[in-house]
């Protein structure tokens, strides 16, 4: 029997056996005044946090997460209207004083923020930022603050603490960065952190170290957290209980757990459905939500979700549902939707509820085998080399930087070739020195059979036609002056192509990318994230490319929207038998779209394989380490998992260590091998070699491959 | 750093060679010393102003390669050669220059803190109302021209003396630097000195090189440094409001003023035409007024050639104040 009960209060706690909240949060609501009117970013939530526990908040960009928080912390300007309540340890913290809220601030309640670069001050060093938070509240006198700031920075894992802490933050990379912040936050050993995306702007190996690092933050301090992020991998490892947030309300919170198995509202279920897993392989089907959050300027009445939820009645358009218990779950697991009590009865899950695009069949010539198909895009030994030069006005090179240090693949006919590593590692200078089609400082770079050193201007020209990019920042790439019609049109005047055919040809590609051919004469601003990233695929398309260069080209936007981008990819490479260079930092999208996986680590491709092999077989540590940070969207799984966490940072390209380059974070260099071992390791650079591993097309640039699962 | 700021000296150097250069040919070439003895009644025989024009290194019937050689060798040795009226240009602008430091420094300093902190509290303020007046009374000081503001603040002076029932014995004085005949170094002296500067110096601290401009730029920044992140973790930290804006915020947005500040310390001793003019100080902003009235080539091509090196100076110790104001310059 099920039947949704009034919750007693607050989100999920009530049965908390008597713990007091640290936090209680009642019907907190934010409104902005702004241009447009007044934009109430929050609407009325409710949560507790209870001593020592990890809440996590999940959302879409604009759901207000970061608004509800920054108005608990009392950091919101002054243009916002905060009603409700907060108590924290039993005090009311809307309404206090500056002088009194900034008493909590920094000690009992502390805050990190996502971009660590911004969030320092550029102008004092990491430990005096550091220090003047403990002076502010322990009134410690400045050296033994000081002293305390290097303890922490030590705590946190900076090496070199004391040397380290006269150092700038522009002197630190990001992860290191985000351990000063967290430094900063446990300095005066705080009851509450609330930690806002706090590895959202970081490689996904430096955000396995800084999560690590909150870990032990929160058991040096006993503090309890509250994890705002949109990574529902990252959630489901680190957070207890969890509440998600739309349009500015919790539409769902519960156990982890639960919410993660049993989602009891369309709007969960869809987010859980729509991201790619590393763990489901390439088939899987992906739930993309149609349509875009609301605007929060004018809400209409009724669940703000309906507009995009395929299980929306009548009743939905009319009352907002409220967050209500669901009896047959979990104490605690409540949701806001009409039809809960539904889904809960017939056990729905996303696919019941939202279309799931099947993956296309593969056209005829991409079910050859591999070896039958033509080569489109050959890349054998290329090097990029930048001078480095000395700053002033007289520049002088002071030697060079080797971006690309001989990296080879190749891309056959309908075939997804996906390029991987952290920022940093050369990625997209590879790519553009395949889209500059000229010659290379060495090495060949072949497309179509031609090669790019041998083409006349007259050649790289044509050539342009069949090789053609999409970049991460859709909006940044579109002119924003020109309606999409002109932006579609422009690469088919410069390559001739007769007027009448173009204005077929622009609704044609409007509707092959899921957009509505009338909207050719609207200008870029009117469309949402995910419609200008298919303006910018159609407009590589235009001129019926054979190679498409994808360049991050979902990572800006919103998971729910991603997976629409990333079913549109899949459909028009089976359509148009396209192959793709596919470069993307997350690993789940693709796992979900390539063929093929090539792993670069500084300028160097370490492995390179079939997916299935890269991603079930990793041989190369790197690859492994790469594979076991990513975050898997399943608390159950990623509790069990045992991870492989790489130390430090991304070597300069300016000065790579010795032999193989991996080996100053390499685990099985510092933890397997006798100093015998080592040597070979530190004297002669691995090259891709298949000789150890099982598939024939998979390759490893190791001396001491040893293939491990790791997901 | 040290090497960096050597390879800027060396080229600095260069550039003021370049400037005395340019500095001598346009004294020379558009002043015509000749013509002060064309109007005299009885007029001087040719030869005898040629004479005396040679004597001063003036003469035009000299080839100007020549004149230049002779002053070049001069300035070589530290020598500005001499004046129309034969005095010594070292001596002359050696005097002069103190006179206008003397009458900038507080002033300038005056006018800059005014400017920085009306500008950072406007910027704070944004919008409200003690901003917007702050705006209307730094746009209205900025339009009006340094004549008419020290032709003002002058007779507001006078005005002042007459209320006050001072007109015989004034506190406000209006002309020089001193009474004439007081001991500079008695009470009296310096409390008649600073009834001389009191005038002036309010002109210059409100004026175009003071709170007008500072404040304008100085708001610009603070707004661009308002919006950051580092000014919320200041307060997440448990800064009060106003130490994170002044400690965190104002700090980082004096950078961009870096510039100003040092164009503004170097200058000091090129003085304020306008404001010497009017109030009578004998400076040197007026010495270069009048030497180009005066059809005076040397002293008009010294004053060029030493406020080209004060300019390039400053551009030196623009890059010094950046450094030390900012460490992510210092880095590079
Ligand atoms: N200072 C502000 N003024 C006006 N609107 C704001 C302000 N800050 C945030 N908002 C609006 O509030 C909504 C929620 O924002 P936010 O909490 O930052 O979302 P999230 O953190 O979930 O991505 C958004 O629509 C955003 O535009
Ligand atoms: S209330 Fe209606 S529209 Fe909203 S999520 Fe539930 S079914 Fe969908
Ligand atoms: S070659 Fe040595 S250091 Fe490099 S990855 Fe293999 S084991 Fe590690
Ligand atoms: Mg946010």
């Amino acid at each position: 029997m099920v039947a949704p009960v009034p919750a007693p209060g607050p989100a999920g706690s009530r049965e908390s056996d008597g713990v007091e909240p640290l936090l209680r949060v009642e019907d907190l609501s934010v409104t902005f005044r702004s241009g447009a009117g007044p934009v109430t970013a929050v609407r009325g939530i409710s949560y507790d946090v209870r001593p020592g526990e990890v809440l996590g908040i999940v959302g879409e960009s604009g759901s207000g997460k970061s608004v509800s928080s920054l108005a608990v912390m009392g950091l919101l300007p002054g243009t916002a209207t905060i009603t409700g309540s907060a108590t924290f340890q039993g005090r009311q913290l809307l309404g206090l004083g500056d002088k009194q809220i900034s008493r909590i601030r920094g000690s009992r309640l502390a805050m990190v923020f996502q971009d660590p670069l911004s969030a320092l001050t550029p102008v004092y060093t990491v430990g005096d930022q550091i220090a003047e938070t403990i002076r502010v509240h322990q009134g410690l006198r400045r050296d033994a603050a000081r002293e305390r700031a290097i303890e922490l920075l030590d705590l946190v894992g900076i090496p070199n603490p004391r040397q380290r802490s006269k150092s700038f933050p522009h002197e630190f990379s990001g992860g290191m960065r985000q351990r000063v912040m967290i430094a900063m936050a446990i300095a005066n050993d705080p009851a509450l952190i609330i930690a806002d995306e706090p590895t959202t702007a970081l490689d996904v190996t430096i955000q396995a170290q800084i999560l690590e690092v909150l870990q032990t933050a929160r058991e040096v301090t006993g503090a309890a957290i509250i994890m705002i992020t949109h990574d529902l991998g990252v959630i489901a490892g680190f957070a207890d209980r969890m509440m998600v947030m739309y349009a500015g309300r919790v539409v769902e919170s519960g156990v982890v757990e639960t919410v993660y198995q049993q989602p009891r509202m369309p709007y969960t279920m869809g987010l859980l459905g729509s991201i790619p897993r590393l763990d489901a392989g390439e088939r899987q089907a992906l739930t993309p939500i149609e349509g875009v959050p609301p605007s929060m300027v004018s809400l209409p009445v009724g669940c703000p979700f309906a507009p995009r939820c395929p299980m929306r009645i009548d009743s939905c358009e009319q009352t907002e549902p409220a967050l209500l218990g669901v009896v047959s779950d979990d104490a605690g697991h409540l949701a806001a939707c009409h039809r809960s009590e539904e889904i809960a009865r017939d056990g729905l899950t996303n696919t019941d509820v939202f279309v799931a695009t099947t993956v296309p069949e593969a056209p005829p010539a991409a079910r050859l085998p591999r070896e039958q198909r033509p080569v489109v895009l050959e890349v054998r030994d290329l090097v990029k080399e930048y001078p480095l030069t000395t700053g002033g006005l007289l520049r002088r090179k002071a030697g060079s930087l080797q971006a690309v240090a001989g990296v080879s693949f190749d891309i056959r006919e309908g075939e997804t070739l996906g390029l991987v590593g952290e920022s940093g590692c050369g990625k997209t200078t590879t790519i553009m020195e395949i889209l500059e089609l000229a010659k290379p400082t060495s090495g060949t770079i072949a497309v179509l059979g031609k090669d790019t050193a041998a083409m006349s201007g007259k050649e790289r020209f044509a050539i342009r036609r069949d090789l053609q990019v999409v970049f991460q920042d859709p909006m940044a790439s579109l002119d924003p002056r020109l309606p999409v019609s002109d932006i579609l049109a422009e690469p088919m005047i410069t390559h001739g192509v007769p007027a009448a055919e173009r204005d077929r040809r622009i609704r044609d590609l409007l509707r092959l990318v899921g957009l509505r051919p009338e909207h050719a004469d609207r200008y870029p601003a009117k469309f949402s994230g995910g419609q200008r990233q298919r303006i910018g695929i159609a407009r590589a398309l235009a001129l019926e490319p054979k190679v498409l260069v994808l360049d991050e080209p979902v990572s800006a936007l919103d998971v729910s929207i991603q997976a629409g981008v990333i079913n549109l990819l899949d459909r028009l490479k089976a359509e148009l038998g396209l192959s793709y260079l596919f470069v993307a930092h997350d690993l789940s999208v693709v796992r979900h779209i390539a063929d093929r996986v090539a792993v670069m680590y500084l300028g160097r491709i370490v492995e390179i394989g079939t997916a299935d092999q890269v991603f079930e077989n990793p041989t190369h540590p790197y690859t492994q380490a790469l594979l076991s940070a990513i975050p898997l969207p399943d608390p159950v799984k990623e509790r069990s998992r045992r991870r492989i966490l790489l130390t430090g940072d991304l070597p300069s390209a300016a000065n790579p260590p010795s032999g193989c380059r991996f080996r100053t974070r390499c685990s099985t260099f510092a933890h397997q091998l006798d100093d015998d071992r080592r040597r070979r390791c530190l004297d002669e650079s691995p090259e891709l070699t298949g000789a150890e591993t099982t598939g024939e097309d998979h390759e490893v640039a190791c001396h001491y491959p040893a293939p491990a699962a790791v997901i | 750093m040290g090497k960096f700021l050597l390879h800027r000296v060396g080229y600095l150097v260069l550039l003021a060679m370049v400037a005395t250069v340019v500095a001598y040919l346009l004294a020379a070439t558009q002043l015509h010393p000749r013509s002060r003895y064309e109007g005299r009644n009885p007029a001087p025989a040719e030869a005898v102003v040629d004479q005396r024009l040679t004597e001063l290194n003036m003469n035009d019937k000299t080839p100007l390669v020549e004149r230049f050689g002779t002053w070049a060798k001069g300035v070589a040795h530290g020598d500005l050669g001499k004046t129309v009226d034969g005095e010594s240009v070292n001596t002359e602008m050696s005097r002069r220059m103190w006179v206008s430091l003397r009458l900038m420094l507080i002033g300038s300093i005056l006018g800059t803190l005014l400017g920085v902190v009306a500008g950072a509290y406007g910027a704070i303020k944004q919008r409200k109302w003690s901003d917007q007046t702050l705006t209307v009374i730094s746009f209205v000081l900025l339009s009006v021209p340094t004549v008419v503001l020290a032709v003002l603040v002058k007779n507001a002076g006078i005005w002042f003396n007459q209320v006050s029932g001072n007109e015989s014995t004034p506190l406000l004085f209006t002309t020089g630097e001193i009474t004439p005949g007081m001991d500079t170094w008695s009470w009296a002296g310096i409390g008649d000195r600073v009834g001389h500067l009191v005038l002036p110096t309010i002109v210059l601290a409100i004026g175009v090189n003071g709170f007008a401009f500072y404040s304008r730029y100085q708001r610009n920044s603070m707004l661009d440094v308002l919006g950051s992140d580092f000014l919320r973790t200041a307060q997440a930290k448990g800064l009060r409001r106003w130490s994170a804006l002044t400690r965190h915020g104002l700090r980082t947005a004096l950078i961009p003023m870096a510039t100003f500040f040092s164009y503004q310390f170097a200058l000091l001793f090129v003085g304020a035409t306008f404001t010497e003019k009017i109030f009578g100080w004998h400076g040197m902003g007026e010495y270069f007024v009048d030497s180009i009235t005066k059809n005076d080539t040397n002293s008009t091509a010294g004053v060029t050639l030493f406020v080209a090196v004060l300019v390039l100076i400053a551009g030196l110790l623009s890059d010094v104040v950046y450094a030390a104001l900012d460490p992510r310059v210092r880095a590079s």
